[in-house]
């Protein structure tokens, strides 16, 4: 019986495209139905291997996290010659992350790098003679991971965890102390104490964890498309935002089709522009590309862009585009501010645009409203008390796994505590939290405990 | 021919804690076995404390006793004041603890040695090791004698080399004045075996009529006694006991010390041993917590045939003008005369990372090591590693695996695999933090979890393991029942609950959810479970541990399940990781001097990666995978 393991197998970086969790071990059939609602109602489990299943991913408050498709790949005919489940979700970087969260809290574990095709080895997978390769994958990969994990170690980052794992220790080491010698150590009246400190502990943690959100958004950017009927002004605010050579961050050729994304700067914000390429193209051609290419992309953005000819009329093509982007997080920008507006937010309003979205009245020939489209992108993705106050924030997703795991044992303590049980079991689950803080910073587990029991007490005969 | 030669299956080299329990070990499984002592007079003598057990050590007794050692049985034959610590908290740190007659102990160890018929005791210095070919042949004694063997094993305790030190007194003696062993450090090192020298110490010895006891605070034993052994009926120990004495240093002991810290050899440098620092000196103490302005002492009689009493806490190596000065400070020692000073003592010991998981040598066939002698401390340590050098010197000459406990299923795995997979830098002492799965390996249910490998070890008989199986079997029918048994509100319920602080209940409830509980338990609820049956006080306990910490227990098991798949994956003796592709040098290197037998054990060592453990495995399975095939061709 091996360990489910589970990670995003698509590179990060190509978040315009379909991103893909992959989950192997005896458990994954079972963890995924723990999280995906088949559009006919049927459990995976109970599904014929190598076949693909509709439905959606829901978190543990049933909520939907994304429409995918789910292929189910039953033992021994896969790649790692487990039973393997490949949730195909609609990119954007932070769905996929999503996606992986749930899996993670349905049961299965953050693959190690390399993992999967270590299995495949190990398993029989892949050729004997090919060990050398796999090994090589293995180091990259490690070295990689460990490249990009230091990175995102800022000094601030770790010294708050060190800082926690300091306090979790002295209070192991206290507990732990008292019962290796308890005629020396008393501990009456020491659990009320000690409640405290982990609740403070989960808080410190849990706030950690919440940057997390905000962190990849910064690091890996806002995925987000522009939509809008032909001649709205879409080629020219993609202009606009990406005229100016120097906030051309980087062209990234998309993976599965020739969709062409870029990366802006907004005002500090990193923008991952969708088929850039076919927005250009769009206003020479056809009317209903403009609507095609929204229906294809609509589902992999973080934000939407909805730009409107503010000097037109609302037709039947705004109204599907509105339809579309029905619970999608957009922003509307009724163009053309410096030309004679006709479009009203009220006229946007009746024709089903709620009245919570953000309306900018913008121009892309005067930059009018650029501003405002930087602020509100901001204020959406609460991105402001993080650029102002330079916070320690989390973008890695393995890291905030690891927070995850911290404050799952923490919780499990304070449940052993409410639950009346004594000291010596409740120390058990706060040095999982001690041991989970640590794979954070890559520290082995080494005889931190037994050294700062030494330091601080006084022991022995 | 002039000297003595003579064969015997098996050499054991010292008979202290682990020499006795080796000795036990290859004798009872049928090996003629000669075990040597600087003086048959000190047969499992107790130099320092006078107690057997304590937190964590109290579990070693027992796992020692579970799987046919002797000391949980001598213990429980000569104890004279016995508690179980940490009652008051969970029962994974439940520990038992008896303080013993240290001339009974001793007596009534060396019967048990005397009583073998396979088993000499020679007083004797072995000099020398005879190793042809890497395979241990015998050994030599200083006199000249020769020992052929089959095994060795080395239980030379603090006894290499050993100088005990007060003060700028200092005498090349092992403890109490015992002939120190001079000679076999040199043979150890023509082997090519790494020596380190340790230190540890002892307090002063004091006569008891010299002591005021109304000035201490009289400590008892408990009211009902549990046995060490499982074999020992609890009915037939009950007894009077002897009182500790409880009594504090103050800052005039602190000052005097300070006053003449510069004449303690620790500071002096003239003590170059590394000491333990879970066991300091009282000078150490004083340096180290200089906040603190009193320390415990308890004044522990060293048995019923004499008056002498340890001070438990106050282990020094001062001069002792000093020590005498320093004792008279404290409540009740006003006018104490000490009867033996404390001394520190450094001794030779090896690096037991050159040892198997079995306690071989990885580099010497044959040639095994236990206790003090590989960097341990405690006699409960050295008792546990001699009866496991025991059980597998016998399994080699018997050509059978090894018998390695691993870290789930006993404290006796986590002391031998921390002793030879982590370089220790002080002497090393169990701790019950150092066991992780330390829910599952509780003093209590030893029988349960190890009787059945004593048995395959040979020294557990039938009549033990059919005992053990029927107690299984009532607790598990037991617990089955309480799942089962459901009661409703009554008023006798309803006394219980008042008496303890429970919530009342509406519905009927299943016996074991009541003693799921934190404020009720198996034995409070009898008066509502009119089915109960009548039940032995250790199957009653499993019972209520079991149901009461099933969530726990089932997360450390499944904890354990991980941890024994990499355990089960073992390293051929022969692997060669120089040749491994993609492995770091510094892990190549760990690699080849501990030489782990599973990736498990490999990847305890520090400075292993888990990606170099990632790459081992792929390293290993091409491995096996090509010697499998070259063996079909």
């Amino acid at each position: 019986m091996s360990d489910t393991i589970a990670a995003i197998s698509t590179s990060s970086l190509g978040s315009g495209g379909i991103g893909i969790v992959r989950i192997s071990g005896d458990d994954a059939i079972n963890i995924a139905d723990k999280v995906f609602i088949g559009k006919n109602g049927k459990k995976l489990s109970d599904a014929e291997t190598h076949t693909i299943h509709y439905g959606n991913i829901r978190d543990e408050h049933d909520n939907i996290v994304d429409e995918v498709l789910v292929s189910v790949m039953k033992a021994p005919n896969t790649y790692t010659r487990e039973d393997v489940i490949e949730i195909n979700t609609h990119g954007g970087n932070l769905v996929t992350g999503k996606v992986l969260e749930c899996v993670l809290n349905a049961g299965a574990i953050a693959a190690e790098p390399g993992e999967f095709t270590k299995r495949a080895f190990l398993n029989g997978r892949i050729d004997l003679s090919k060990a050398e390769a796999v090994i090589d994958i293995i180091n990259s990969k490690t070295e990689f991971n460990l490249r990009n994990s230091m990175g995102q170690l800022n000094g601030r980052l770790t010294r708050e965890i060190d800082n926690l794992r300091d306090t979790i220790l002295d209070e192991i080491a206290y507990m732990e102390a008292a019962m290796d010698d308890p005629e020396n150590i008393p501990m009456e009246d020491h659990l009320e104490d000690l409640k405290n400190t982990v609740n403070n502990l989960i808080k410190r943690i849990g706030k950690l964890k919440d940057t997390y959100k905000e962190g990849s958004l910064l690091k890996e950017g806002i995925t987000t498309v522009i939509v809008g009927k032909t001649n709205a002004g879409k080629s020219s605010l993609l202009n606009l935002l990406t005229g100016d050579e120097s906030a051309i961050v980087t062209d990234i050729a998309g993976t599965t089709r020739d969709t062409v994304k870029e990366q802006i700067s907004l005002g500090g914000i990193l923008i991952n522009l969708v088929d850039t390429a076919g927005i250009r193209d769009t206003d020479d051609i056809v009317e209903a590309m403009g609507i095609r290419k929204a229906k294809e992309h609509l589902n992999d953005a973080d934000l939407v862009i909805y730009v409107v000819d503010s000097t037109g009329n609302m037709g039947d093509e705004d109204r599907e585009i509105i339809n579309l982007l029905k619970n999608k997080n957009y922003i509307v920008l009724l163009n053309k501010s410096d030309m004679n507006q006709t479009v009203t937010p009220e006229e946007l309003y009746k024709n089903g645009i709620d009245k919570n979205i953000h309306i900018i009245n913008f121009s892309t020939v005067t930059a009018d409203g650029l501003e405002q489209l930087t602020s509100v992108i901001k204020e959406m993705f609460s991105l402001n008390d993080i650029l102002i106050n330079d916070e320690i924030v989390i973008t890695n997703s393995r890291h905030k796994y690891l927070l995850d795991e911290s404050i799952k044992s923490l919780n499990l303590a304070l449940d052993g505590i409410d639950a009346g049980f004594s000291e010596d079991l409740i120390s058990i689950d706060i040095y999982n939290s001690y041991i989970a803080l640590g794979k954070i910073l890559g520290k082995e587990i080494e005889d931190d405990l037994a050294d700062r029991i030494f330091e601080k007490f006084c022991m022995g005969k | 021919m002039s000297n003595i030669e003579e064969y015997y299956d098996v050499v054991v080299v010292g008979a202290g804690h682990a020499g006795c329990e080796a000795a036990l070990a290859t004798s009872r499984l049928g090996l003629s076995t000669v075990c040597f002592t600087v003086s048959a007079d000190a047969i499992a003598m107790m130099a320092c404390n006078p107690n057997i057990g304590g937190t964590s050590k109290g579990h070693l007794v027992r796992e020692i006793d579970a799987l046919g050692g002797e000391m949980g049985k001598a213990i429980d034959d000569t104890f004279i004041q016995s508690k179980m610590l940490n009652a008051s908290k969970g029962p994974a740190v439940h520990s038992l603890r008896a303080q013993a007659d240290k001339a009974a102990y001793s007596n009534r160890m060396r019967k048990a040695m005397e009583a073998e018929k396979n088993l000499v005791i020679r007083q004797g210095e072995v000099s020398e090791l005879i190793v042809e070919n890497k395979k241990i042949t015998g050994v030599k004694t200083v006199s000249g004698a020769l020992y052929k063997c089959k095994c060795v094993i080395l239980a030379t305790g603090v006894y290499l080399k050993a100088r005990c030190i007060f003060g700028d007194t200092s005498y090349n003696t092992g403890p109490n004045g015992l002939m120190a062993a001079n000679n076999l450090t040199k043979s150890l090192i023509d082997n090519d075996i790494k020596i380190r020298r340790f230190k540890t110490g002892t307090p002063a010895r004091i006569d008891g009529k010299t002591i005021d006891y109304s000035k201490m605070t009289e400590q008892f034993g408990d009211e009902r006694i549990i046995p060490f052994s499982f074999s020992t009926d609890p009915d037939t120990i009950q007894k009077e006991q002897v009182s500790c004495w409880l009594t504090y240093t103050n800052e005039e002991t602190h000052k005097i010390i300070m006053d003449n810290i510069d004449r303690s050899p620790l500071y002096s440098g003239e003590i170059e041993g590394t000491g333990p620092r879970y066991c300091p000196s009282i000078e150490d103490k004083v340096v180290r917590f200089s906040d603190k302005n009193r320390h415990q002492i308890f004044a522990e009689p060293e048995g019923l045939y004499t008056d002498e009493v340890y001070l438990s806490g106050l282990s020094s190596s001062m001069p002792e003008d000093v020590q005498y000065a320093m004792i008279r400070t404290i409540a009740g020692l006003e006018n104490a005369k000490v009867v033996r000073n404390g001394y520190a003592i450094e001794y030779d010991c090896i690096d037991a990372t050159q040892l198997k998981p079995s306690l071989e040598f990885i580099n010497i066939d044959g040639l095994f090591s236990a206790g003090q002698i590989n960097g341990s401390s405690g006699y409960e340590e050295a008792a546990a590693q001699g009866l496991m050098a025991g059980i597998n010197a016998a399994r080699k000459i018997f050509n059978r695996d090894y018998i390695v406990i691993d870290r789930s299923e006993g404290y006796i795995g986590v002391l031998i695999d921390d002793l030879v997979t982590k370089e220790t830098q002080e002497p090393y002492r169990m701790m019950t933090s150092r066991a992780e799965y330390r829910l599952l390996l509780r003093q209590d249910n030893a029988d349960i979890r190890l009787r059945r490998i004593g048995y395959e070890a040979g020294l557990i008989s039938d009549k033990q393991i059919e005992e053990l199986n029927n107690k299984e079997e009532l607790i598990k029918a037991e617990i089955e029942r309480l799942k089962n048994t459901y009661v409703g509100p009554s008023k006798e319920l309803e006394e219980i609950f008042n008496s303890v602080g429970s919530e009342p209940i509406s519905n009927g409830m299943s016996m074991a959810d009541l003693i799921k509980r934190p404020e009720l338990n198996y034995e409070i609820l009898a008066p509502v479970d009119g089915e109960r049956p009548e039940l032995r006080e250790d199957i009653r306990f499993q019972v209520n541990v079991q149901i009461k910490y099933e969530g726990y227990i089932a997360r450390q098991l499944k904890q354990v399940e991980s941890f024994k798949k990499l355990e089960k994956r073992l390293i051929p003796e022969e692997f060669d990781y120089k040749s491994v592709y993609g492995l770091r040098i510094e892990a190549v290197q760990k690699l080849d001097k501990y030489r782990p037998v599973s990736i498990g054990q490999a990847g305890r060592i520090s400075g292993v990666s888990p990606a170099d453990i990632s790459v081992l495995l792929i390293a290993l399975e091409q491995y096996l995978k090509n010697s499998e095939k070259n063996n079909m061709k």
